[in-house]
């Protein structure tokens, strides 16, 4: 397991991909309600060009932050996102699983 | 969050030090607050119950919403003994999402043929405690049977506060085992800590019955968040 969890260790890959140069954006399970499928606590480093590596929801909503997380690489300013079934995109970008989580998206400087 | 941040968050995390990255949501200021330095914190309380409860969530605070993300090291069962029950246990231990490391200085034991894949030190356990100590996110089994493997390391473990402490062995053979730690100065309050017979009591008979005992028992104390001293009843609640 510590060989895998080193490879999915998604702040060690921030801390690399930052190293190489690459414009960055973390994304974190600030909130969670009813069954979300990602802990509190849960992170997904984007990068300027879509890469991404880790989980916020299972990837339920990863395509939804990937996006918004290159705005915030371009803008700079962090940006607090919700998704769930209340969502009235709930079918386009929601939790099936039918919980609500809350996401922030920051820059990483 | 700043790279400098993010270099000390993951210099913690290697050295199996908790922290917690404090984040004020409105204005996005953030800070990292290793372990030791909770108590100097702005926010003591909400960050030792973090640490404490391994759970990561929001405070509302004077400057709004905070988020605590509380990073604690991954736990690991460190077994002492390449035998056939840490076979069994190897597997086990990471489908339950536990490091897993042996100890055993009998290369015939410890042998990459025995335990594919798996982090295996074929040393003595002085050797390997002296680069790699145990820690209180540490769970220490000891399944050799033999004092001359057994003993130092079981001392480590009960000086740490290893969140678990197992030892393999009839009553009779732990009867002496107990003699040698009181022989040794060690408090009986310490030595009722060890579990012996090791494992949950489900009347487990073959070694891969005794590795699910033993894993039953690990998660059990790792649940009820034994790596803090109090929750071990060694002193009052803070």
């Amino acid at each position: 397991m510590s060989e895998i969890v080193t490879e999915l260790d998604v702040l060690k890959t921030t801390e690399r991909w930052a190293a190489e140069g690459r414009r960055l954006a973390l994304a974190t399970v600030v909130e969670t309600w009813g069954s979300a499928p990602r802990p509190t606590g849960s992170h997904l480093v984007i990068d300027d060009e879509g890469n991404f590596e880790g989980s916020v929801s299972g990837g339920c909503v990863e395509g939804a932050v990937v996006s918004e997380a290159i705005d915030v690489i371009a803008a700079g300013e962090p940006r607090m996102l919700e998704f769930g079934v209340a969502d009235e995109t709930a079918w386009r970008v929601g939790l099936s699983c039918g919980g609500r989580i809350r996401v922030y998206v920051e820059k990483v400087n | 969050m700043d790279r400098a941040l993010l270099a000390g968050l993951n210099e913690e995390r290697a050295a199996r030090r908790a922290a917690v990255v404090v984040t004020e949501l409105a204005t996005g200021r953030q800070r990292l607050v290793r372990e030791a330095e909770v108590g100097a914190d702005p926010l003591a309380a909400e960050v030792e119950k973090a640490i404490r409860s391994g759970k990561s969530g929001i405070a509302q605070t004077e400057a709004g919403e905070v988020f605590l993300n509380a990073h604690l090291p991954p736990a690991r069962i460190v077994s002492i003994g390449a035998v056939h029950i840490s076979q069994a246990l190897a597997p086990m231990a990471k489908i339950a999402g536990f490091d897993f490391e042996i100890i055993d200085p009998r290369t015939a034991f410890a042998s990459e043929e025995r335990f594919p894949g798996a982090t295996l030190h074929a040393e003595w356990p002085e050797d390997v405690l002296k680069e790699r100590p145990f820690d209180p996110y540490t769970a220490v089994c000891v399944i050799t049977h033999d004092p001359k493997i057994d003993d130092f390391p079981l001392f480590s473990a009960l000086q740490t506060g290893c969140f678990y402490i197992g030892a393999l062995g009839s009553r009779k053979t732990h009867a002496k085992r107990v003699e040698r730690l009181k022989e040794a100065g060690i408090p009986q309050s310490s030595i009722d800590r060890i579990e012996a017979p090791i494992g949950a009591d489900i009347g487990a008979a073959t070694p891969g019955e005794i590795a699910v005992a033993i894993l039953a028992s690990v998660i059990e104390a790792f649940r009820k968040r034994k790596m803090f001293a109090d929750r071990r009843g060694e002193t009052e609640p803070a």
